[in-house]
């Protein structure tokens, strides 16, 4: 009996190994990158599995949107998700590598700045006031509210944030410091942004900022803090977060686009650029549904025409995150 | 003199009763706490999760919709890489403790070796996650795939399926040895017949406890590029048609990509939407009844196959 089996296994394996295999190698997509994106990648890829009744696959990763761009560049994923624009030693690498991109703004964010619910003083804050916060030569020293404007109370602070290598601190940093991943740091860090929210929500000295996706997740817990960003031009006075300023442009400068970067080699094999096409047809629906804001329906034409013609490279120079990027302004770089 | 060493003082009794006292309830005290967190931990996600766990969703693949959302994918991953795993790092470790055990000369060098399995058993595992993707994934280009995982967490296992092995086959006594020796038989035929059968229910608890805790890991899966969603299983191993042998075996599931539970867990966790937190505590649910599965197996086979040296 033994030796009967020893004989069929070895049977078995023999003609595994000298017959090509019978199946069809299966079609693959693969992408990885931001956690911001990722949401609206699983959806559209969930989708698109059903739309093409299981003929292409799509993987999705999650390694932030720097570590995704260095397997991107490595040429180990297709798409990269991304919540800000490629930098410039990550378009050396890929370009090291003789990877080249297209990128697509798929949906918009916006990043609410948030404190605890029984937090009475807090009625508004302008970007001059998070700077002085936030600013790296502020460590150690503005530490208490009474230290950011006249007749707060003379507390404590404490500041919550995401992770330094998430792509929502980088544009924080850039959009009220002035200057991407500066900022103080000694304030509590989490790659979690539930674990913020915790923080926030249970600590009535609280600052925190994270996506907008995880307030309106929570706004029983959360108190959301009006911006101002001093400038009339895009709404007077300070602006809460919503779907409806993140997309007028009002709700400045915490509103950012985020993105799809396509290899331009794994453009030419037809799954991926199906995939790419589903993707922008029906990232309007999707990104709502996931709790994104959508763009307007122009910007997803010019984005599929800009995959359809192949233009490679970044609208924003590959120099990294860029503040206060409308719907409008997108739209005419694209053009 | 010696009298009165002997002789009683009740203020020292006293004294050590009261210690005696102190220490008990101090270990009781210890007790208590970590059986209350233990437990509040088993009641808070119980109460969370297990109203979602249901058959469906165990066959169903992750969504972006929470309630139609399941860990099919995820199941199947985590069985896939433990098997693949215990394939592996068993025999490997086995023959590696019995080298150790029965063959090797006590010198420097087994020495120096020894050292350094018991080194290797207490290095963190995302050390082996990084191992594992410049020698696995990169140097030896096996992608970001099922083989890669199941190997690199062999590598994590493999210093403690060694060091327990060796326990168990330390723990028989050398007169079994002895006994066959006399009958004429050689070190390999001693060691096949009478000490590895021996030692087995040793070795099996040692296996399993090992195998349960990397059925936990994470962070090395996600070194090595683990993916998050995936809406497929693997390759099937086996495919019948219409073709002589009509059963063909493929090997192409080594080279699938997969997810496993934790890092199905982990994604959910983070996510805004509460429902989603509520799929996480349902998955922890299942991950936790099959590590208590596999320990329960580690005890019953301690016991079953107890074996008294007399």
């Amino acid at each position: 009996m033994k030796k009967l089996i020893v004989a069929a296994l070895s049977f078995l394996l023999a003609n595994a190994l000298a017959v090509t295999p019978v199946l069809a190698k299966r079609l693959l997509v693969k992408v990885d990158g931001s956690s911001t994106v990722y949401p609206i990648t699983e959806a559209v890829a969930e989708e698109f599995q059903g739309a093409m009744r299981g003929k292409v696959m799509v993987t999705v990763g999650i390694s932030g949107t720097g570590g995704g761009f260095k397997k991107f560049c490595r040429g180990e994923t297709d798409v990269n998700d991304a919540s800000r624009p490629i930098k410039p030693v990550e378009v050396k690498l890929c370009r090291e590598n003789g990877i080249d991109f297209v990128e697509l703004p798929v949906a918009y964010d916006g990043i609410a700045v948030v404190v605890n619910p029984s937090n009475s003083w807090v009625d508004y804050m302008t970007v001059d006031e998070l700077k002085r916060i936030w600013e790296p030569s502020a460590q150690g020293k503005v530490t208490r509210w009474s230290q950011v404007r006249k007749g707060w109370p003379d507390r404590e602070i404490h500041l919550f944030g995401p992770g330094v290598d998430s792509g929502t601190y980088d544009y924080f940093t850039k959009a009220i410091v002035g200057q991407e991943g500066a900022s103080r740091g000694d304030f509590t860090a989490s790659e979690d942004d539930n674990v913020l929210v915790q923080g926030v929500s249970t600590d009535p000295s609280a600052l925190g900022f994270f996506g907008l996706a995880y307030y309106e997740e929570n706004t029983d817990k959360l108190k959301v803090v009006p911006i101002d960003d001093g400038k009339d031009t895009n709404g007077k006075g300070p602006v809460t977060p919503s779907p409806e300023t993140v997309k007028n442009g009002t709700y400045q400068p915490l509103s950012r686009p985020i993105f799809i970067y396509v290899s331009s080699k794994s453009m030419k094999r037809p799954e991926v650029k199906d995939f790419v096409t589903f993707y922008l047809k029906n990232a309007k629906d999707l990104v709502r549904e996931v709790g994104y804001i959508p763009l307007p329906d122009r910007a997803y034409d010019l984005a599929l025409e800009r995959f359809r013609k192949g233009i490679t490279g970044s609208v924003f120079g590959g120099k990294g995150a860029k503040v206060g990027v409308s719907i409008e302004d997108l739209l005419s770089i694209e053009k | 003199m010696r009298g009165k060493a002997l002789q009683l003082n009740p203020n020292v009794i006293k004294r050590n009763e009261r210690v005696d006292l102190i220490f008990k309830w101090v270990a009781i005290l210890s007790t208590i706490l970590a059986i209350s967190v233990l437990a509040a931990l088993l009641i808070d996600v119980l109460s969370d999760g297990a109203g979602r766990l249901s058959w469906k969703f165990l066959t169903s693949f992750p969504s972006r919709r929470p309630a139609r959302a399941g860990i099919l994918s995820a199941i199947v991953g985590t069985f896939v890489i433990m098997g693949l795993t215990a394939a592996v790092s068993i025999p490997v470790g086995v023959a590696a403790a019995i080298y150790l055990e029965e063959y090797a000369r006590k010198n420097w060098f087994t020495r120096l070796v020894e050292l350094n399995i018991a080194n290797l058993a207490s290095v963190p595992s995302i050390i082996y996650g990084l191992l594992g993707l410049g020698v696995f994934v990169r140097a030896m280009d096996l992608e970001r795939s099922i083989l890669s995982g199941a190997l690199t967490l062999a590598l994590l296992i493999l210093p403690i399926i060694i060091i327990s092995s060796r326990e168990a086959l330390k723990a028989v006594p050398f007169s079994i040895r002895e006994a066959s020796y006399s009958l004429g038989a050689t070190r390999w035929q001693t060691t096949k017949n009478a000490v590895l059968p021996a030692a087995m229910p040793g070795i099996m608890t040692g296996t399993i406890l090992a195998l349960s805790r990397a059925i936990g890991e994470t962070a090395p899966l996600i070194t090595i590029g683990a993916l998050t969603y995936i809406a497929f299983l693997p390759t099937s191993p086996i495919s019948v048609d219409g073709t002589f042998p009509f059963i063909h075996l493929s090997f192409e599931w080594l080279k699938d990509p997969f997810t496993v539970l934790p890092i199905q867990i982990f994604n959910w966790v983070s996510r805004p939407q509460k429902a989603f937190l509520v799929n996480a505590a349902a998955a922890i649910i299942v991950l936790l009844a099959i590590t208590l599965l596999l320990n329960a197996a580690a005890v019953y086979i301690r016991y079953r196959f107890r074996r008294t040296w007399k």
